[in-house]
């Protein structure tokens, strides 16, 4: 067995893991944010590692 | 010789291959724009970025640190410090000019954010995979990373799940340097450390390859194209708890109990796409450019899988957990507190750094321990 096995396997969980929220959680992209951030006079909204949910 | 001709006439030939991969690349940048907006589709692209100069350019966090605690050799150190450094430059005034589009990795430093890094710091050199690695590794076949991975993501949601917890131990205030005075602060201790490595060195190996100075310029305009497009800097470990966040309550579990995933912009986060989630469409594109690489090279996939014992595995399984619990702990891992905190003025990213580093050391003690390895 090599490594192309186990590689195909991470980009098949990948694959499974958009595929599934897809249905469960589809996006709307009409809703979508400007394609920056800077300049779009929107604040930071995104979920980071470094930060505390307010 | 017959078998290899027909062999030869079966393998898909390297240009047809090749230029599947970057169809493929191109069309899962596409669909997700098409599907979610642009700004994602163009994240992702930037992930995809990340995966392509990490795999293909050598570029890592764990490796390079190993290979200064054990062999004394700077070089993977010091690309890591330019990187750094150049994303200083950009990133510390954008973010004093547009404040509130662009945010920091602004964290606080505390106990448990010191315990969590020297933790980090033990499981990364156990699995030798960083939280950036670890996705990298995984995408190009490393067996010990993919099944670190989905441990590290579990622990990353536990992790979150009690994080309101640890930071009631004790945490100072967030500090941060600013604008052009935190540029040449934090370019001045990156100077400091680069000379540390230097003295430390083995003489022969105090060098920079070429191949190391592009990585680290590639990577840090991928990180400055991350704060830019996003308005956050770079980051890995949210977004795999966020995973498991999604998948516990598909499965019908409460997360009200957590003071963390119960926040409305958490919980709102959990029930929308992982499509318009910043971290998680970076880290998809990691897995995904790392194994393009792996599949792009001559051979990149044909390595046989290694044999390992049970205790490997089991250290395997608790070192990814132990990587996702203790980042959340440390307010990020190699990339949203060493690399982003550092490069956007947080003072937790140089504490955090300093406590891994020691980490490290006993991380490359315990991985021959565990049979990950040969002993020396």
């Amino acid at each position: 067995m090599t490594r192309r096995f186990t590689a195909g396997i991470a980009v098949l969980a990948v694959a499974g893991l958009i595929g599934w929220d897809l249905k469960a959680s589809p996006p709307n992209p009409y809703a979508a944010p400007p394609i920056l951030a800077i300049g779009s006079g929107l604040s930071t909204a995104g979920g980071f590692c470094g930060a505390l949910p307010n | 010789m017959s078998e290899h001709v027909i062999a030869g006439a079966l393998a898909p030939r390297p240009i047809l291959k090749r230029g599947g991969l970057i169809v493929a690349a191109v069309f899962v940048v596409l669909a997700v724009a098409a599907l979610a907006g642009a700004r994602y589709g163009l994240l992702l692209a930037v992930g995809l970025g990340f995966g392509l100069a990490l795999e293909g350019l050598r570029f890592g966090f764990a490796g390079p640190w190993r290979a200064m605690i054990l062999r004394r050799e700077p070089s993977g150190l010091w690309a890591q410090l330019l990187a750094i450094g150049i994303v200083t430059v950009f990133a510390l005034p954008l973010i004093a000019n547009h404040g509130g589009e662009l945010n920091g990795a602004q964290a606080p430093i505390g106990f448990a954010m010191i315990a969590g890094a020297f933790v980090f710091g033990v499981a990364m050199q156990v699995v030798l995979g960083c939280g950036s690695g670890t996705l990298v590794n995984a995408g190009s076949g490393n067996p010990v990373s993919l099944v670190a991975l989905p441990f590290f993501a579990i622990g990353s949601f536990a992790g979150a799940y009690h994080l309101f917890w640890w930071t009631g131990l004790g945490a100072l205030p967030i500090m941060n340097f600013e604008g052009w005075s935190g540029v040449l602060i934090t370019l001045g201790l990156l100077f400091s450390v680069a000379m540390v490595a230097w003295k430390f060195a083995t003489p022969q190996k105090r060098v920079l390859p070429r191949r190391l100075v592009i990585a680290a310029v590639v990577i840090a305009a991928l990180a400055l194209a991350n704060l830019l497009i996003s308005g956050q800097p770079w980051g890995v470990v949210y977004g795999l708890g966020l995973w498991v966040a999604k998948g516990a309550v598909a499965a019908g579990v409460d997360l009200s109990g957590s003071a963390f995933w119960a926040a409305p912009a958490t919980a709102e986060r959990v029930t929308s796409s992982v499509l318009t989630d910043y971290t998680s469409l970076t880290d998809i594109g990691i897995i995904l450019g790392a194994f393009f690489v792996a599949s792009w090279r001559v051979g990149g996939l044909s390595a046989k899988l290694p044999s390992l014992p049970a205790r490997a595995w089991v250290g395997t399984i608790v070192a990814g957990f132990l990587l996702g619990y203790s980042s959340r702990l440390a307010f990020g891992c190699n990339v949203g507190a060493f690399f982003s905190g550092i490069s956007t003025g947080s003072l937790h990213g140089w504490v955090w750094f300093g406590a891994a580093f020691v980490g490290s050391i006993y991380g490359i003690k315990l991985r021959p321990i565990l049979g990950l390895e040969a002993r020396s």
